[in-house]
Order: structure tokens, then C-alpha cells, then sequence
């Protein structure tokens, strides 16, 4: 097999698009003025800040004036939440609703939030990472401030029922945030029609670079100021725009958003065709279910396999990809999300993340197949967990039994 | 985190990859919900580590420290393979990341445990000889 170059990690960044980087371009070395002055330049620069609100807002659903840019998703995620809190505990409201999967930028948030006297619920998930709209109505209270919920899990791509449950935050009068940062381009967002009050988005998801993000705010709720300073972003985040970078998200957003339904379309079949291979391998899993997925994601757990061994073979030939989340590298623990699928800790250490996007090909989902192939089996060769698993099957009834119902 | 290229040589082409059939001696240490089991299988002769064989369930420093541990205990006397602390491990692979130096002390604790299960098969109490060996409770982070 000659070795190649596959990028199959798009949840974790993208590749700037050639529409983006062209986009980006003026506003380094010619258009480089600050949207706040006078002059030429200047002005040049603030109708791109105001172009891209725009594009922004179309994508979304919503008006110009809605739209906050930021620093990434994780500070739409802390803006949105911290400020949703400081709000609502003024009114005596200091309860917050979330799930037991989002990213470490909403679950630290609310952990903080839980330890400076907020109450916090973690809605548990089901064995495919959902929670009901039910759930929500169930635990929201008098003191209810916000309900946060994840659009699309960056780990296992489940789309939850988030218009049905924004519903129910709106008809019980609480605030509603989601972390779209997955979601977007992927699913058919109107945050207006689907009753949103906030929602994160981020640029390097969608290529767009790194650095950038956006909030999304509904007239109406007036959160507090984020980053207090000059008078950008109306006054609720103050700092210089990054101008070539949100130039940059208003192209991205815009294209992401163009055709929806064609992605769809073009990347669902590559996400079954390679799931449907990696289940052809013995005692592996596939986390989260194959409905409400996002076209690209695939997320399998294989017994007796540790998930950086994986990544580091995959990578020794040629193949970009991810165990759980990128920004657990580094960390000895098992994802939070698998646990809380009610994975074992053993068999969620052996898990892949596979992101494609509309770039991946056929052939790349070939070659990812005949990767695995050779290296799943390489592995469990010299994995004494394995070993063990082959020779007392009994003892390892529930795990084999978690990795043979697909 | 970055692996030196040391690393990641052991991890591309681990030495001494297997089981020993005849072993003296079999040690394994770590735990699955930790995300990291080491078995080593010796070989003794005359007192002389003469063949040593692994099997790891772990991340790229676990087979790293794993492989280059069975190339310093190879040809060494038992005591001498004792000696071996994970500084040494860590020193032959050029360095590892702050949050994979467990891996070293797992691998410390392998050869520890395979002399151990020696010793224990030849009647003598490795207590006094080897000391303790780092039993993990299951909590992840371990080790």
C-alpha cells in the first residue's frame, strides 16, 4: 500500500479554503486599517467586519445586529453562559441546565459557575449520547437561568433535538444557549425559527482560520459586556477587531452554509461506507447511533486496542485522525463523553474519531479500511488486554457484548 | 506533547515484541481503565537476564519505555537490571512529556515484577530483593 496524505480529523480544525483565503487577503497588507477610524482604510476595514456580520446573520437566520464576533467558540461558550448567569442570578435565578457531553468549553464553564454558587444539572445521556426535550422540561425550575445543550457532539456527531428543546426553554420562559460549533454547515440552522436565544459558532471549523469565532445573541436578551474596553463589537466586546480573520468566518460561513443538503448528500455515503468496513473488524463499536449523526463523524471503540497507539500507527501512515477530542491529548483520562455513553473505561481508551468532510474521497475510505486492517490486528498482537480477552471471554461478557450488538 | 524521535523509533519498531514459552519469569503491571498494562516475560541464566520478551496495552510511550526497557535488561545481571530506574529509561529515549512519565516508572515496575515472579518460582521471597512494586487502584490518571 503506498503510503498517503488523508486528513480525516475535520472536527478537530479544517483547511482554509482557497474562497476564504482570498477573501482574507486585502485586509493584511491594504485594506489594513482599524474599523474605528476616520479614514479610508479604516472604513475599508469596518464595512468587512460589517459584510461579514451580515453573511454571518443570513447563515444563521437572524439580524446583523445579533451577531458578536469573538475569539473562538470556547469564548462564544464562556460569554454566553458566564454572562447568562451573572444576568439571571441578578433576578435570584442560579440554576443552570446542561448534558453530560458537551466540550470541556461549556463543561468548565459550568463547573466554575457550580463552584461561584450556581446549581448545576448534568443531564445524563442515552446509550447514543441523546437527551429528550422531555428531560429539559423535567428539571427546569423556578430558578431556572439557562439551559445549555450542545447542537452536535464534537466527539460522536449526534445532532440533538435542539429546536424541540429550545421550545421548551422558550414556552417555559428560560434562557437557551447551544454550542453550535459542530453543528454548523453541517445541519439547517434558523436560530429564529428554531427559538435559539444564543448560540456559539467557530471559524476554524468551517475554514475559516483559527482565532476566530461568533456569537449569536437575540435582541432582546441583553447579556452583559464580555470584554470590557473600547466601543467594538457594541460595547459588549471590546478589543480590536481581527479583521482579516472575520472577513475570513463571513466567507466560510457563508459558503459552509450555501448547500447544505449537497453536503449531506455527498459525505453521508463515505461516513456509512467506512463505518459499515469498521464494523466488518471484530469486537469494535461504533459510539453513538447511525441516526441524527453528522455526515462526516465516525467514532468506533476497539477492544483490546489503546486509542494513541491507534492515532500513532493511523499516523505512521499518512492518515490524520482522532481518540475523543484533540484537546485531550495529553490527558490520561478516557473521554467524558464515551463514559457517559456508560462505555467501560477500557473500552472507551480504545476509541478513533474519523471526521470527513466534502473533500474526503472513496478512495480515502479505502485506504483508511486497509490501514485499519493492518494495524487493529498489529495492535491487539502485542496488547496483553487483548490477550487476555481472547483466552476468558466470560470474564469480559458485558465489554465483548457492548462491541457485538451492531 | 511531543514525542522525541527516540519515542517514536521504539514505537515504529518496538524490540522484543512477544511471549517467552520457557519464561523464568512473567511480570505485568497496570490496568486496563488506566489505559496501560505492561506484561515482560525473562529469561534467567546463571543470574543473567539472558532473553526478555513484552506485551503492552498503552499509548506510544508505554510501547516506547516497554521496548527499550527489554534492550537494558537484556545480557545484564539480575541485580544490575534492578538498578535500572525510569531516570535511565527516560534518559535512552531522549526525554519524554511531563504527562508520560508514568509510562517509565511502569516500565520500571514491569522488570520489578517479572524478577519478582523469578524469584517467587525459585521459593525465595523476592520481598527483601526486589521491594515493593506499585499495585494501581483502577483510578485513571494512575500510575
Amino acid at each position: 500500500m503506498d503510503k498517503r496524505f488523508i486528513y480525516a480529523d475535520n472536527a478537530a480544525t479544517t483547511a482554509v479554503s482557497k474562497r476564504v483565503f482570498n477573501a482574507m487577503l486585502p485586509f493584511f497588507e491594504e485594506r489594513y486599517g482599524n474599523p474605528s477610524s476616520i479614514y479610508g482604510i479604516g472604513q475599508d476595514a469596518l464595512r468587512a467586519v460589517e459584510e461579514a456580520r451580515s453573511k454571518a446573520a443570513a447563515a444563521l437566520g437572524c439580524k446583523a445586529n445579533e451577531v458578536y464576533f469573538t475569539g473562538s467558540g470556547t469564548e462564544s461558550d464562556n460569554w454566553a453562559i458566564r454572562s447568562a448567569a451573572l444576568k439571571m442570578s441578578k433576578e435570584g435565578k442560579k440554576h443552570i441546565i446542561t448534558t453530560a457531553v458537551e466540550h470541556h468549553a461549556v463543561l468548565h464553564t459550568c463547573e466554575y459557575l457550580a463552584k461561584s454558587g450556581f446549581e448545576v444539572t448534568q443531564l445524563p445521556v442515552d446509550e447514543n449520547g441523546f437527551i429528550t426535550p422531555g428531560q429539559v422540561a423535567d428539571a427546569i425550575r423556578a430558578d431556572t437561568a439557562l439551559v445549555t445543550v450542545m447542537y452536535a457532539n464534537n466527539e460522536i456527531g449526534t445532532i440533538m433535538p435542539i429546536p424541540e428543546i429550545a421550545a421548551v426553554c422558550r414556552e417555559r420562559g428560560v434562557l437557551f444557549h447551544t454550542d453550535a460549533v459542530q453543528a454548523v454547515g453541517n445541519v439547517e440552522i434558523n436560530v429564529a425559527e428554531q427559538q435559539i436565544d444564543m448560540l456559539s459558532v467557530s471559524g476554524h471549523k468551517l475554514r475559516a482560520p483559527k482565532g476566530v469565532g461568533a456569537l449569536y445573541i437575540r435582541n432582546g436578551v441583553s447579556l452583559p459586556a464580555f470584554i470590557l474596553g473600547g466601543a467594538q463589537e457594541r460595547s459588549k466586546r471590546a478589543g480590536t477587531e481581527n479583521v482579516p480573520s472575520i472577513a475570513g468566518l463571513g466567507e466560510a460561513i457563508a459558503a459552509a452554509c450555501e448547500d447544505i443538503q449537497g453536503k449531506v448528500k455527498k459525505v453521508t455515503p463515505l461516513r456509512d461506507k467506512l463505518i459499515d468496513g469498521i464494523l466488518k473488524i471484530e469486537s469494535v463499536r461504533l459510539n453513538g447511533g447511525r441516526a441524527n449523526r453528522l455526515p462526516g463523524n465516525v467514532n468506533a471503540s476497539f477492544l483490546g486496542v489503546e486509542g494513541e497507539a491507534l492515532l500513532l500507527n493511523l499516523d505512521l501512515r499518512g492518515i490524520c485522525a482522532s481518540s475523543g477530542s484533540a484537546c485531550t491529548t495529553g490527558s490520561l483520562d478516557p473521554s467524558h463523553v464515551l463514559l457517559a455513553l456508560g462505555l467501560p473505561a477500557e473500552v472507551a481508551h480504545g476509541s478513533l474519531r474519523l471526521s470527513l468532510s466534502e473533500d474526503t474521497t472513496e478512495e480515502d475510505v479505502d485506504y483508511i479500511l486497509t490501514a485499519l486492517g493492518e494495524v487493529i490486528p498489529k495492535i491487539r498482537k502485542m496488547s496483553p488486554l487483548w490477550e487476555d480477552i481472547v483466552k476468558n471471554p466470560k470474564e469480559y461478557g458485558s465489554i465483548l457484548e457492548l462491541t457485538m450488538n451492531n | 506533547m511531543l514525542y522525541s524521535d527516540k519515542v517514536m523509533e521504539h514505537f515504529a519498531n518496538p524490540r522484543n515484541v512477544g511471549e517467552l514459552a520457557d519464561a523464568d519469569g512473567i511480570g505485568e503491571v497496570g490496568n486496563a481503565k488506566c489505559g496501560d498494562i505492561m506484561k515482560m516475560y525473562i529469561k534467567v541464566d546463571n543470574g543473567i537476564i539472558t532473553d526478555c520478551k513484552f506485551k503492552t496495552f498503552g499509548c506510544g510511550a508505554a510501547i516506547a519505555t516497554s521496548s527499550v526497557s527489554t534492550e537494558l535488561i537484556i545480557g545484564k545481571t539480575i541485580d544490575e537490571a534492578l538498578k535500572i530506574s525510569n531516570k535511565e529509561v527516560i534518559a535512552t529515549l531522549d526525554g519524554l512529556p511531563a504527562q508520560k512519565l508514568h509510562c517509565s516508572v511502569l516500565a520500571e515496575q514491569a522488570v520489578k515484577s517479572a524478577v519478582s515472579d523469578y524469584y517467587k518460582r525459585q521459593g525465595v521471597d523476592p520481598y527483601p530483593i526486589v521491594g515493593d512494586i506499585q499495585k494501581c487502584t483502577g483510578d485513571a490518571g494512575c500510575g
